[in-house]
Order: C-alpha cells, then structure tokens, then sequence
C-alpha cells in the first residue's frame, strides 16, 4: 500500500489552521475578497514549501507564509499603508487613570475593531497575532520575523494608541 | 523599582512572559505604586476588551472548499512519475494531452525534460502574474535581493543589476521548478515583466541560448558556470534576447573581476 499522498497530509496538518490564516489576512487586508485571495495563495504556497517543513508548529508556520503573502499583497495595492507613519509617541500623562480604566471597561467591539484597523499594519499584526491567537512573543517574532524586543516595545506602542483611541472618543466608549 | 523600570516590564506582566524574578520584581512595585497599578488595571481592561470572539474572522464556509480544491489541483499537477496513485493518472493523462498538443505545433517526436520544464516555468510566470504573487522581496537594489535568498535556498542565486541596460529590477521570490526550490529574479521593460528563473546544475554541457514559444510567451533558457538560467516574458523575442545577452555580459565582467 502506499503512504497516505502528500496532498493528504497537507490537508489534515494545515488545513485545520485555515480560520487563524484567513483572520490574520482579513486584519492586514481589511477587506473580505482579497484576504480570501491572499489564503488561498498562500495554502498554495503553503502546500509547495511542506517538504521542506520539518514539523512544530504548524500554525506559527502557516501564518508566516500568509503574513508575506499579506505583505505581498499590501505592496502591490497599498504601498501607502507600508510606507512607514510612525505615529506620535505622545501620550497623555495618566494623572486622570480612573476615567481611562471605566471607558476601557466600557469599550464594545466595534469600537476597539475600528481602533485596530486605524493601527500601523506592522503594530495591528502583532495585537492580532497576541490577542487573538494568544502567541508568545518568541513565536510573534518568527512571524513578523523582527527580534523579540521589537515585538515587546511594538505591542506597547500599539497599546498605547489603542487607550488612547477608546478613551478620546467623547461620543463612543459607554455603553 | 521605579516606575520606568516598571513600565519596561508591564507588558510582559500582562502577558504572562516574564520570569519568576521578573514577576516578583513587578509585583512588588505594583503593590507600592498606586499611579502604576492603574496602569496595570488600564492593561488588563484593555485585554479583557479582546476576549470577545467577534474580533476574529473566521473563514466563509465557501472558502473551505475553494483552497482545498486549489490545493489538490496544484497537487495534482506537480506529482511526479513514480507516485502510483490515480491522481498521478489524471496529471499525467492532462500532460499527455498538453504534449500531444505541443508536439503537433513542433512537430517533434516527443516531450523531453526540457519541454516540461518549459510548462512549469510559463505556469510560473503565469502565478506570479496574479494579485498578490511577483515578489517576496520588492527592491531594485541587487545588494538587497541577493542577500534577501540567503537560508531560503541551498544556493546563492546571482543577481545583477540591469538597469542601466534598459531592465530594472524589480526583486525576488522563491519558486518552485523542476522539482525543487528555485529563485525567480523580476525584471522590467516598460510594461512587460520577465520572470528569470535560476536554479544550480551538474549539466554543464549545454551552454547555448535555447529558445521555446509556450502559450505565447517567448522562453530563453541557458546554463552558465554551474547554474540553468531559464527567462520568460511576453515581451518580444528580440528584446528578451538583448535581456540574455545583458545578463550574460554582465556576468562575463564579473566573472573577469573576479579572475583578475
């Protein structure tokens, strides 16, 4: 008998992690089509690199190919949004922190969506990669490939702006 | 601790990544400072603001399929002889087919490596074509390309500059050609794009510019100092042959700096 094809093992290795691949995309896309484009293209790029995949984490793997697919993508239709806006490291004293904590609290989704999509792609990819796939940083550093001392002061930047974002709204915030 | 040490700390608190030590070390400031633990209540609210499952986007039902049937299509097509399952029929039923219609423009007697290979790279080319696909590595600057494949590829592809000969870089990707890893280098000329692929090779015998016509794109394939060069563009014949010629001056010269 044959071994099990390996197109076969494709499947059952890296086919489970299509949601995590399609919510990274759909963060660094911001659109429904092309991060549904950029999977499929990298599940393709995916399948021709998996002889070379010696094991461990499949997901932290599939994702580093479709963050460069992603990255791909975003130089060839908005080489604006790579074209580094390092934005102001200015931020409030915290003298008034209790306020802050309340609208925190009070934040809905839709509002802390809007907040991360106004991100730094290079800053969104990473709150994504934390948050949501609750990566360590040693692995978020893979991916993005930057060192781990950059994910760390990348994910307390884009923290930053995050509180900021959610508290200055006077309109949003409570719910 | 002061604060600053603190604030050097604090995302890693949050998340769980500090060592014994480090945790000790916050916790004891975060029990002294009032203005700190705030900060930290600030942190966790933010995260807990996260835990919601609607932030994440899960993948249309529809997509499922469509990769799975893109992945065994692709699968499909780069089985080798050898593999004895009846997807390898179909591929090589839809080769024998491609062949047949290939030989009958050619009138030649029957596909060799090289008419495969041929096959692949136009598909190539035709990849990189779609969105989101022509480079991994998007620079002019040779010194950037080249270094970009190192620890990506067994080989260390030569990249030459060809601007001031009318063909710009445009950079670099990984591909996937006549069996194994390859680096494909992207130049331009005005509109058109040339995919070049490279790969190394034993086969040294065969050091003549090759041309192939495929699906209306023109090919020019040589091997040089150990490598197989393979160009493909839907540029003209002519100025893909000035692009070879290019190339293959420009690495001359350096093959000379390098003797000198």
């Amino acid at each position: 008998m044959q071994e099990q094809s390996d197109v076969a093992r494709f499947e059952q290795a890296v086919l489970p992690h299509l949601d995590a691949a399609y919510n990274l995309a759909r963060w660094l896309t911001r659109n429904d089509a092309d991060a549904a484009d950029v999977v499929q293209e990298a599940f393709l790029r995916a399948l021709r690199f998996f002889g070379g995949f010696r094991g461990g984490d499949t997901r932290a793997w599939l994702l580093t190919i479709v963050r460069n697919a992603s990255y791909t993508w975003l130089r060839r239709n908005r080489v604006h949004e790579l074209a580094a806006t390092p934005f102001d490291e200015e931020v409030h004293s915290g003298e008034s922190d209790d306020p802050e904590t309340i609208l925190l609290e009070g934040a809905d989704t839709e509002m802390l969506g809007q907040a991360l999509e106004a991100l730094p792609v290079e800053f969104r990819e990473v709150v994504i990669l934390r948050e949501l796939e609750g990566l360590s940083y040693k692995k978020i550093a893979g991916i993005a490939d930057v060192p781990v001392g950059t994910v760390m002061s990348r994910l307390a930047r884009a923290r930053k702006r995050l509180r900021l974002f959610l508290t200055s709204r006077p309109e949003g915030g409570l719910k | 601790m002061s604060c600053e040490g603190l604030q050097t700390l604090i995302q890693g608190y949050v998340d769980g990544e500090l060592d014994l030590l480090g945790n000790l070390r916050a916790e004891e400031h975060l029990k002294d400072c009032a203005v700190c633990a705030r900060d930290l209540q600030n942190h966790q609210a933010l995260r807990l603001a996260f835990t919601g499952e609607s932030l994440y986007f899960n993948a249309p039902p529809t997509l499922r399929g469509r990769i799975r049937s893109a992945v065994r299509a692709s699968g499909n097509a780069e089985a080798r002889p050898g593999s004895s399952s009846w997807r390898w029929m179909a591929a090589a039923a839809s080769f024998a087919l491609v062949a047949i219609a290939g030989w009958s423009l050619l009138l030649r007697s029957r596909p060799s490596r090289d008419e495969l290979l041929a096959q692949e790279i136009v598909a190539g080319h035709v990849r990189s074509m779609m969105a989101g696909h022509l480079t991994d590595v998007a620079s002019s600057n040779q010194h950037a390309v080249k270094p970009w494949f190192d620890g990506r590829l067994d080989f260390a592809p030569p990249v030459e500059d060809l601007a001031p000969r009318g063909f710009p870089l445009v950079g670099g990707r990984l591909d996937y050609a006549g069996g194994r890893p390859v680096a494909a280098l992207v130049y331009q000329r005005r509109q058109h794009l040339i995919n070049l692929f490279v790969w190394p090779s034993a086969d040294e015998s065969d050091d003549r510019n090759r041309m192939v016509v495929r699906q209306g794109y023109d090919l020019i394939h040589w091997s040089r100092a150990g490598m197989v060069y393979w160009a493909v563009s839907d540029l003209n014949l002519n100025e893909l042959q000035k692009f070879a010629q290019a190339l293959q001056n420009s690495a001359s010269r350096d093959d000379r700096r390098l003797k000198r």
